[in-house]
């Protein structure tokens, strides 16, 4: 995914509450959330759980995980892997920080507005 | 590094337990190996008398695989008994040479047949019963013999003696007491037992002891002796008079035996690199033949090898329940009763039904079912929390039913269920598919249950009915669910042990409690911080700092989240009352944000559903109302009838007075929800039977009652007292809310709490001791004055962000993409 990602600054580091996340709102495409689980680090998950679509992005942050708020499927942070027993995934996102600033690599189809059909072309 | 070694000596339940919970909580901490005399993975020992009834098959009760062993690097060992321990040297030694080091050495031997001291009892034919060797056995002889005599009426004599018979032998029991399973029935209930196994072609000699096992040339079992002088004829006999402890190898290595391995709260031996779990460990004196404890020793044990050095292991409660099919027994704690002991009972001899219940100081102490056990676990239940029977008592003896449960009416019968009958309603499981998971992934206990198949982990109104279920599946060796568990998987404290730690270490913050109580984990989970947050502030109100990030959404973000996303906002109507301006305000709104409904909730205000997160913090504004704490574990609402003013049998202006408690309690949190209702007269047309907190007025003042719950599980309030103003209500109210609030468990709703410290204790501090009412009612207004209107702070701008997503910046403002990403 890395190949055809597009690297975009979202938002700087302190934006996100420790142990919180936001949800960052992509217009047409699902919206991605992200969570800040420890002071310096940032993960991006679609934020939709896999199990009834819930938005990941309001549930509570604990160690390496996010508890979705709707039916309380943990879902790692990491790689989007629901927590056994439950089995589903959510998709990931890279992400980096460049000192205080949050970048985020969004696939091609969400790089530009025309989305999907720039890419194609 | 070089591992730590640990040996396992013991290839059954408990030893591979340990294992399982050992590599749950460190997995590869550890260089395992396994020795089992038996040449067999892991079998599933309960599950014997259905193989030998027929029911099932050796494959089926398989727990662990070779593969198991293997996917977890454990060197196994089958069919070499560990013949010697070298405690100096450190290794174990096993009859073929095989040796073994270790750093860490687990015993589970498990237990040995009692073999009667009797003359024959060496002859060919002669059997315990205690492994699938012997059961093959049976089987096998039951293809070509015709006599068998089991010596032991006790569960696993039956169990052998009814396998046997349905395999077509003819089975004499010898039983040296009066009546059957002497040591889980009283003799009504083993007379019952005995007439219908009698029914079943079995035959009994009770107070009978055998005195000579007579063998013929061959050195083959031919018949057996009785004290009376009689004789039977026999081609098998099954010694089931009793297990004793496995403790040759340890005995012959020095450790301290008395009746088991003698093992402390740890399960640690007097070698403190050696520990003992299940039937071959004596624990504060007792050996357990049951697998319920096994487990919990099991669990204790695997986190003192992991080195966490927490669990201790108390000793268990058990129950009994015999696994012949078609024959329902029960029985659990004292229940043959006696001195300072009162006993319910119900006896229809003639349907087969019987039910003992024995009470001691107003609790249930034990309980003896036969015919109908569908409420065993119920009663269980119900000794293990020592509950207050009160006013229950009437109904006790008709089970759980009778109680009342609603949703769940008509199926509250496990063993009468279909397979395709729905057990959990909120997430569709059927009792299939929990006997399918209970079955094949081995699961013990309910909560193994609701994590496999969600089943019970939503509301939880069926934990009843999934809890009857694993029984039925697992018999005797049904594990409870434990009252005083851990609150999760980041402690091993309880509840109790949480609130009084944070209270008599004025604890804070969360870094500070996580760190004095030693928490597994840096920052909690979902489960342990919400509580946590909830005990520091309301035993530390105004110092306690509320974290946001440990509450649920929808207190953080005060609205109710809904299943696509968006949330629900329901303004404060205090009583019920509104008026034509608020109600314009509301539908300028719903038009405005074009709320998709607009509907009256059961509390008397108006609920808006579908409202956009981004749109809150502007819909409070437009509304101009306050909060009306729909979404939190939190004072909800005072429901209210319209009494004295306008109803022409209203004794109280009951509206008022709800008005004026709502008032009173705005913004409180609290272990759960709370909901108050004030009905102007006994016809109680605000439901005040079914809240938290119950007004009724009269005409000379107001009831007031307590703990009710019109939710999953509908509970009558109980009368708490009579007062007679309306200054009075709010502060027995207020001090009873209070001292909820002090000493309930995080989501324990006011009647569990009243049942887990009795009404009395609560009346005794609210009603009795006006000194101890007024000091709860003061520091409740304490924790109350000056709490903001959650509303209005984020109206003036408090933690704005929660309600502002990000937004990807124009395409024309970005870095263009680089090629080495």
């Amino acid at each position: 995914m890395a190949m055809n990602a597009n690297w975009v600054r979202v938002c700087a580091l302190g934006e996100i509450p420790l142990l919180g996340s936001r949800v960052l709102d992509c217009g047409q495409a699902d919206a991605i959330a992200l969570f800040r689980p420890e002071a310096d680090k940032v993960f991006a998950l679609a934020d939709r759980c896999p199990h009834r679509g819930g938005p990941l992005s309001q549930g509570i942050v604990a160690g390496k995980t996010v508890t979705c708020p709707l039916h309380g499927w943990n879902i790692r942070l990491d790689d989007g892997q629901a927590c056994a027993p439950d089995v589903g995934c959510a998709r990931t996102y890279p992400v980096q920080l460049r000192g205080e600033e949050v970048w985020l690599a969004l696939p091609l189809e969400l790089a530009t507005p025309a989305g999907a059909a720039e890419a194609v072309a | 590094m070089k591992k730590p070694r640990l040996v396992v000596v013991g290839n059954g339940m408990a030893g591979i337990r340990t294992l399982e919970e050992l590599l749950k909580l460190v997995p590869g901490m550890y260089d395992i190996t396994v020795f089992g005399a038996e040449p067999h993975p892991n079998y599933n020992r309960i599950l014997l008398s259905p193989v030998l009834a027929g029911e099932q098959d050796f494959d089926d009760i398989v727990l662990n695989p070779l593969s198991w062993y293997a996917d977890n690097g454990i060197t196994l060992h089958l069919g070499k008994e560990v013949t010697r321990i070298d405690r100096v040297r450190r290794r174990v030694v096993a009859a073929d040479g095989t040796e073994a080091e270790y750093d860490r050495l687990l015993l589970a031997t498990g237990s040995v047949p009692f073999i009667l001291p009797i003359p024959g009892k060496d002859l060919k034919g002669v059997i315990g019963y205690r492994d699938i060797h012997d059961t093959r056995t049976m089987i096998e002889t039951a293809k070509v013999k015709r006599n068998a005599v089991v010596i032991g009426g006790g569960l696993l004599g039956l169990e052998a003696a009814n396998g046997l018979r349905q395999r077509g032998m003819e089975v004499t029991v010898v039983h040296l007491a009066g009546w059957l399973l002497e040591r889980q029935l009283d003799p009504v209930a083993g007379a019952l037992l005995e007439k219908s196994l009698r029914e079943r072609g079995l035959d009994f000699r009770l107070n009978t002891s055998t005195t000579e096992i007579v063998g013929n040339e061959a050195g083959e079992v031919a018949a057996v002796r009785f004290s009376d002088g009689g004789e039977v004829a026999a081609d098998l006999v099954v010694m089931a008079a009793g297990i004793r402890p496995n403790t040759a190898l340890a005995q012959a290595a020095g450790i301290h035996c008395n009746r088991g391995i003698v093992v402390n709260d740890t399960l640690q031996t007097y070698d403190p690199r050696v520990y003992a779990v299940g039937e071959c460990a004596a624990h504060r004196g007792i050996a357990y033949g049951l697998v319920a404890p096994l487990f919990e020793q099991a669990k204790i044990c695997a986190n003192h090898l992991a080195t966490f050095g927490i669990g201790i292991y108390k000793g268990s409660a058990v129950s009994t329940k015999l696994k012949v099919t078609g024959i329902d027994l029960f029985s659990a704690g004292d229940f043959m009763g006696g001195e300072g002991a009162e006993e319910i009972v119900l006896s229809d001899p003639a349907a087969g039904l019987y039910r003992k219940l024995v009470i001691r100081d107003d609790r249930l102490v034990g309980a003896c079912l036969y015919g109908d056990t569908a409420d065993g676990a119920w009663y269980f239940k119900q000794i293990k929390d020592g509950t207050a029977i009160g006013g229950r008592r009437d109904t006790l003896a008709f089970g759980e039913t009778a109680m009342g449960e609603a949703g769940t009416a008509g199926q509250d019968r496990a063993a009468t269920m279909a397979d395709t009958d729905e057990v959990c309603g909120c997430n569709g499981v059927c009792k299939g598919t929990i006997v399918k998971a209970v079955r094949e992934q081995g699961l013990f206990t309910v909560d193994e249950v609701k994590k496999h198949t969600k089943a019970a982990s939503s509301c939880g109104s069926c934990t009843g009915l999934v809890e009857q279920i694993l029984m039925n599946c697992l018999g005797s060796n049904f594990q409870e669910t434990p009252k005083t568990k851990a609150v999760c998987g980041c402690t091993s404290l309880t509840h109790g042990e949480v609130r009084q730690a944070i209270r008599e270490h004025h604890l804070v913050s969360h870094a500070q409690a996580y760190a004095f109580m030693e928490w597994r984990t840096p920052n909690g989970c979902a489960t342990c911080r919400p509580a946590i947050n909830y005990y520091m502030l309301s035993t530390w109100p105004r110092e306690a700092v509320d974290d946001p990030q440990s509450r649920f959404i929808n207190e953080r973000a005060h609205a109710n989240i809904q299943k696509d996303g968006t949330f629900s906002v329901v303004p404060q109507m205090k009583g019920g009352v509104t008026n034509p301006s608020e109600l314009r305000r509301i539908a300028d709104v719903a038009d405005r944000y074009a709320i998709p409904m607009v509907k009256v909730t059961g509390g008397q205000r108006i609920d808006l559903l579908g409202v956009r997160k981004e749109d809150l913090v502007d819909v409070w504004r437009d509304l101009g109302m306050k909060s009306g704490h729909a979404y939190g574990k939190s004072i909800r609402t005072v429901k209210t009838c319209v009494g004295s003013e306008f109803c022409r049998f209203g004794t109280q202006n009951s509206t008022q007075m709800g008005i004026d408690l709502e008032t009173m309690l705005a913004n409180m949190w609290s272990p759960h929800k709370v909901k108050l209702a004030v009905s102007g007269c006994p016809r109680n047309c605000a439901e005040s039977g079914i809240k938290d907190v119950g007004i009724i007025a009269v005409e000379s003042g107001w009831e007031i009652h307590v703990g009710g719950n019109g939710g999953i599980r509908t509970e009558v309030a109980q009368f708490l007292c009579k007062v007679r103003t309306a200054e009075e209500v709010k502060e027995y109210t207020g001090a009873f809310l209070q001292l909820y609030r002090e000493e309930a468990y995080y989501l324990d709703r006011t009647v569990h709490y009243i049942q887990r410290v009795g009404l009395e204790y609560v009346k005794r501090k609210v009603v009795e001791d006006a000194e101890s009412r007024r000091a709860l009612y003061e520091r409740l207004l304490y924790a109350l004055e000056g709490l903001p209107d959650p509303w209005q702070a984020r109206i003036a701008g408090e933690r704005p962000r929660e309600y502002t997503p990000l937004k990807l910046e124009a395409p024309e403002r970005r870095i263009p993409a680089t090629l080495e990403d």
